[in-house]
């Protein structure tokens, strides 16, 4: 196993991801399977390579800093699970 | 009109000019087969018959007027990945259950514009995550010419829904084979047009350097109509191309002669079954006799496609599925002890297996420590890859070869193993990491099951992939192949 409940367990706390018991089982067996097939890329010459963050290697179109949208809060806020005068409710943060 | 199912889009087009029956008969009699055969498929996550009806009857009208767009009238179904306004848009995942979209994709808007009738939405791998539609939270789909078998994935509602004759063509989107794949699996022809050839604004985010839209139909030239309407510069996608539409159906026409056609000769290794390699073979011979030379091309580093695949687009999930946190919108777990309970129990519960996996591979790679040796890594051999199809590029106007490396497999066959699974897509996920266009073609069978040709092409160059295709249906039957329970 390439990877250990230790490290699984930091990965999911990174990802914000809670895991049942059984989970964190598959999780170390079947991530370590993914590690180990995509370590295959450390045999390949990479030298020099310029990384490639975009497929047609064009830079990002900027728009001018100006308003575009209307506001449309309380339609969009029918979606969330708790709100109150057009506040999204989450539990208490700061005692 | 008993057989108004077993047209293709372009004849239900001039069927509806004649007047030889309405838009509202036609989507009815849908409507009618979804209701008859969808419970055994399970292609549809949600069915919109009463607004795809009032859709048919304004279409009608407008005809009637005089008016109406290029789609006037047609059905079509859309994955359940394009938002659309005031229906729900699941993504196929718990996380998305109750998500009723409050705007329209661009490619939804535009062919309601142009006058498409939407019959549903369509089943699929949860957030376009997997190559069988298994990880779906509504349940796998089921392969139309074998029910016991996969249609692929991640577009497998989309690909069946059009194979089984429930619609006339889908929408369907690729990541890494999520369109080609289902399309070769179930018979059908699927296009996933260049990088930023079609808006993505709407289409809920996987892996953002790598997602193109695109469809899923039973004739190249149903594709070239829809995709005339789909693509186009939209400044409402930072990543939308520029670039001018050519007329795609115009281009339908003109002969294959003088076209030269690459054969990687990796693609024809010991990963590829044998009948589905011979499918292959004749296909590129049949491309031959339409005047096309063929010649091998050599691509050193095409095998390291699957792990670069599988470090970058994780990455990129782990970071656009961030965004689903419980506030917001979707799925919220019930009574968090505090905030950090309420992220990790919302996202824990409310994602499936296969994208937690995902996630959780994607945090890795991009973690302190193992950043340059993944990320950065993959990266850079992704550049290697892109050159492969660049210098292969130099010398022939496409490339082709199989789309997947076996027929269709069983539900259930590969959804532990996630590496077999990954495998699947081998052949297609070059064309990704490259940005460029590609498209599967039915071409035979082996063992009852339809396989398909893929062929690939340069950036912005989709009408000639659209050509081959159409050059390639003209002389041979495969697209039209129905499977016997759906005719």
């Amino acid at each position: 196993m390439s990877l250990d409940k230790d490290q699984v367990q930091q990965i999911a706390t990174l990802a914000r991801l809670k895991l049942s018991d059984d989970e964190y089982a598959e999780s170390v067996e079947k991530l370590s399977r993914i590690v180990d097939f995509v370590d295959q890329l450390s045999q390949a010459d990479t030298s020099g390579v310029v990384p490639m963050a975009h497929p047609l290697n064009v830079a990002q179109r900027l728009r001018p800093d100006v308003v575009t949208e209307s506001n449309e809060r309380n339609r969009y806020q029918e979606n969330a699970a708790a709100v109150t005068d057009g506040l999204y409710l989450v539990p208490k943060v700061i005692e | 009109m008993t057989d108004l199912h077993k047209r293709t889009l372009s004849e239900l087009a001039g069927g509806l000019e004649a007047g030889d029956f309405s838009s509202v008969e036609l989507t009815q009699a849908l409507l009618d087969r979804i209701g008859a055969h969808d419970e055994t498929l399970n292609a549809f996550v949600t069915v919109t018959g009463d607004e795809a009806l009032a859709a048919a009857e304004r279409a009608d009208a407008a005809r009637a007027a005089g008016e109406g767009g290029a789609l006037n009238g047609l059905p079509i179904v859309h994955k359940d990945i394009f938002c659309t306004e005031g229906v729900k848009t699941t993504c196929g995942s718990k996380m998305l259950d109750n998500f009723v979209s409050p705007y329209d994709a661009t490619i939804v808007e535009r062919m309601a514009a142009a006058g498409a009738v939407v019959l549903g939405k369509a089943n699929m791998d949860e957030f376009a995550m997997g190559s069988s539609n298994e990880t779906s939270f509504y349940g796998p789909v089921k392969n139309p010419w074998d029910l016991a078998r996969s249609p692929g994935g991640s577009s497998g509602g989309s690909a069946a829904a059009v194979a089984a004759r429930l619609a006339p063509a889908a929408t369907a989107t690729d990541t890494g084979g999520s369109i080609r794949q289902p399309a070769a699996l179930t018979g059908t022809l699927g296009i996933k047009p260049t990088y930023g050839r079609v808006s993505r604004y709407g289409m809920i985010a996987f892996a953002s350097s790598l997602d193109q839209a695109g469809v899923i139909t039973r004739s190249a030239e149903d594709a070239a109509r829809l995709l005339g309407v789909m693509a186009g510069f939209d400044e409402r996608d930072s990543t939308s191309i520029d670039e001018p539409v050519p007329d795609y159906v115009g281009a339908l026409g003109t002969s294959l002669d003088g076209l030269k056609v690459g054969v990687v000769r990796q693609h024809f290794d010991e990963g590829l079954d044998g009948d589905t390699g011979a499918r292959t073979r004749e296909a590129i011979a049949v491309l031959e006799s339409l005047g096309a030379k063929a010649v091998e091309v050599d691509m050193p580093n095409i095998d390291l496609s699957v792990p670069t695949y599988y470090v970058v687009a994780p990455a990129e999930c782990s970071s656009n599925l961030s965004r689903f946190d419980g506030v917001r919108f979707g799925y919220r777990a019930p009574d968090p002890e505090d905030l950090l309970d309420l992220y990790c129990r919302s996202r824990g519960e409310g994602f499936g297996d296969e994208v937690k996996r995902r996630i959780m591979t994607g945090t890795y790679v991009l973690s302190a420590g193992y950043y340059d040796a993944y990320y950065l890594k993959a990266q850079q051999v992704r550049h290697l890859i892109a050159d492969d199809f660049k210098n292969a590029f130099e010398d022939v106007d496409v490339i082709a070869g199989p789309t997947t490396p076996t027929p269709a497999f069983r539900l259930g066959a590969k959804v532990d193993d996630p590496i077999t699974m990954y495998l699947n897509d081998i052949y297609t996920i070059g064309a990704n990491l490259g940005g460029f266009p590609a498209l599967s073609v039915p071409c035979g069978f082996v063992k009852g099951l339809p396989v398909g040709l893929h062929l690939v092409g340069h950036h912005f160059d989709e009408a000639t992939l659209l050509r081959c295709a159409h050059a390639y249906e003209q002389t041979t039957t495969w697209h039209t192949a129905c499977p016997e329970a759906f005719e």
